[in-house]
């Protein structure tokens, strides 16, 4: 596989009134070329905090990435990047699309004018040749009549035809990395789809290699090729999208997954929720984060940090239970099997 | 868009309709008349004639109707304190002069208010944001009297660099300019360096970052117009403010500008006077509202009005 981005012992922490906040606690991993790894856990675990870091789009002195993360963008350290470079590589070699397709966009610039922009400063490309290629973007990404709508203030069109032209915009210099930061959790679910079938689409024709930043599981099901589940500021479990849904060792993983309400035969059976919450990021962790709410938790969970252990060429998770001296427990599939 | 307008002047009209026949009743509710202190001293006859003369003797609604009829010929009558004086001929002598002085301070304070704004913002937290804080609680805080005097003690009577006070040269603009500047400065800084922080919050400045611009780009493109909508806002105010609030710098330095004869025009109940003034502030800032909003939809498009483009 050609590695396109590698991530090792990426930190990330804040500085509050509080404390320091260590919200990205020694996270690493491989991207390939033209792949979709998603990244996927609870609201505060680190995943956004992790896709911000990799374009280093953190502000110090508030937000620090420390300085033995590791993050290197086809051979070259992006944590040792001057002004220059790091701007040449965000929007061109990386780019990012957000969340909220309402705020992302700047309300009193054309959204031609705003795909523009990058275009110009990347491609080197002059104001009449960056309006055709923003046209072509939009009609790329479906908006109806390109010709017209190149000269729309974002108010004036939907949520759905905003998010796309974010994604317009960020794939218009064509990069080789996409990151999507929850694409679709601002959306109404049948935009969701019609979104989701666009990047799907947009990354077979260009090989973009897309990072997708959810907490969706039916999403990730359809789109990823690789997952990695993250708690606490750490990466629990990670494999295929088949491993993950069909072998997953991680008792948290088995807690996502039993979270998804199944299409069952009679809807009378309560939805499941993972009671507790998870642990404060401010105090030190030297045990597993996942114990405290853990049904599975024995005694060493709470006093040490399980290491990752492999269990085939891509599936590898951070769990006592996968210790040789282990009890052998009854896992989430047993369960739905009964 | 036409249609727009039509509504916009009409409204303007009503409302203009209303602040003067308000003014007219205050004005008269007041005890007292402009003829009361001088008029004691007068055998009866010569009184009655007097009030007679000035109309002032009729009730007070006929009054009204008839300033209403003159203000429809756009008469605004005479001042009923000092003979032979049109009130709008003074408002035209004067009111120039307030708006040359008021002006150039307002446009150097407001430029100079927006970059110092700016640079606060930008500087959030080191010392460039930390002086100019003290500089904005200074200029919003000192009274003008306080300041115009220590300014001529300074200028005038220390250094004697400039005229303490006076009219007819360029450089007697120079004090009053000064000392104006000071306060639009203040306000305009905090306005601006409050509304830019928030608009360096917002998600498109992320995603101008994440685009790849460099953070001056980020600001004069992305942040600097979303910023200055309050600074546009409050500046429909000063601009009227020129005329209003220059009262105590206009007598101090002894400029003849409209601030002095609204005021004391108000004291010796001169109704005309104050009738004529109250119009012409009406007016400016009626107007200024309409060019406030023409404004409002130059920098945002969401603003602008259906139909027009």
């Amino acid at each position: 596989m050609d590695r396109i981005l590698n991530v090792e012992n990426l930190q990330v922490s804040f500085h509050t009134y509080a404390g320091e906040v260590r919200a990205v606690r020694g996270v690493s991993f491989e991207l390939g070329r033209g792949e979709t790894l998603a990244f996927v856990g609870e609201s505060g675990c680190g995943k956004t905090a992790t896709a911000k870091a990799i374009m280093r789009l953190w502000k110090p002195p508030f937000v620090e990435i420390k300085s033995d993360s590791v993050v290197e963008y086809n051979g070259e350290d992006v944590m040792k990047m001057d002004k220059k470079r790091l701007q040449s590589l965000r929007g061109n070699d990386i780019s990012m699309i957000f969340q909220d397709p309402m705020t992302s966009l700047n309300p009193t610039m054309t959204v031609g004018k705003q795909i523009m922009e990058g275009l110009q400063l990347h491609r080197g490309l002059n104001k009449a040749q960056a309006r055709e290629e923003a046209i072509n973007m939009l009609r790329m990404v479906k908006i109806p009549v390109p010709e017209k709508n190149v000269d729309s203030y974002p108010h004036q069109l939907s949520g759905g035809m905003r998010q796309r032209v974010m994604i317009a915009m960020a794939l218009a210099c064509q990069p080789s990395i996409l990151i999507a930061d929850e694409p679709t959790t601002a959306l109404d679910v049948t935009i969701q789809a019609q979104v989701l079938d666009l990047l799907q689409e947009l990354k077979t024709q260009l090989n973009t290699a897309i990072i997708l930043v959810t907490h969706d599981l039916g999403v990730i099901a359809n789109f990823a090729d690789r997952v990695q589940v993250m708690y606490a500021g750490q990466v629990v479990e990670r494999g295929t999208t088949k491993e993950i849904f069909n072998e997953a060792k991680h008792p948290y993983t088995w807690a996502l997954l039993n979270s998804v309400p199944a299409l069952a035969t009679e809807n009378k059976q309560e939805l499941y929720a993972l009671k507790g919450t998870p642990p404060d990021l401010i105090l030190p962790l030297n045990h597993c984060p996942f114990a405290a709410r853990c049904e599975y938790c024995m005694g060493i969970c709470r006093e040490q940090m399980p290491e990752e252990t492999t269990l085939s060429g891509t599936h590898k998770v951070s769990c006592w239970l996968e210790h040789p001296n282990a009890p052998k427990v009854e896992s989430f599939y047993d369960r739905r099997k009964k | 868009m036409a249609k727009y307008i039509v509504k916009r002047v009409l409204a303007m009209l009503l409302t203009l309709f209303v602040v003067v026949s308000l003014t007219f009743f205050l004005v008269h509710a007041i005890p007292g008349d402009p003829l009361a202190s001088m008029a004691k001293a007068l055998p009866q006859q010569t009184r009655e004639a007097y009030y007679a003369r000035y109309g002032l003797d009729k009730p007070v609604f006929e009054q009204y109707v008839l300033y209403m009829k003159n203000l429809l010929r756009l008469d605004l009558g005479s001042s009923l304190k000092f003979a032979g004086r049109s009130v709008g001929g003074t408002i035209a002598s004067t009111a120039p002069i307030s708006g040359l002085v008021g002006g150039i301070a307002l446009l150097i304070g407001t430029a100079v208010g927006v970059l110092l704004g700016i640079l606060a913002a930008l500087n959030k937290g080191k010392w460039p944001d930390q002086v100019i804080r003290v500089v904005a609680i200074l200029g919003t805080t000192i009274p003008v009297f306080v300041l115009i005097s220590l300014f001529q003690l300074f200028f005038a009577v220390k250094m004697g660099w400039l005229p303490s006070s006076g009219w007819g040269k360029p450089i007697h603009l120079v004090m009053p300019v000064m000392v104006m500047c000071i306060g639009t400065i203040a306000t305009y800084s905090r306005y601006v360096r409050t509304s830019m922080l928030e608009t360096l919050d917002q998600d498109y400045v992320l995603t101008a970052r994440a685009k790849g611009l460099s953070e001056f780009k980020i600001v004069t493109r992305h942040v600097l117009r979303n910023s200055l909508m309050p600074a546009v806002t409050i500046f429909v105010s000063s601009m009227v403010g020129i005329f209003t609030g220059a009262f105590i710098t206009e007598q101090m330095f002894s400029i003849p500008g409209i601030g002095f004869y609204y005021i004391t025009s108000i004291n010796q109940r001169d109704y005309t006077m104050v009738m004529g003034t109250t119009v012409f502030y009406a007016v400016l800032f009626i107007v200024m509202q309409m060019v406030l909003d023409i404004i409002y939809t130059l920098i945002d498009p969401r603003i602008r009005v259906a139909g027009g483009k």
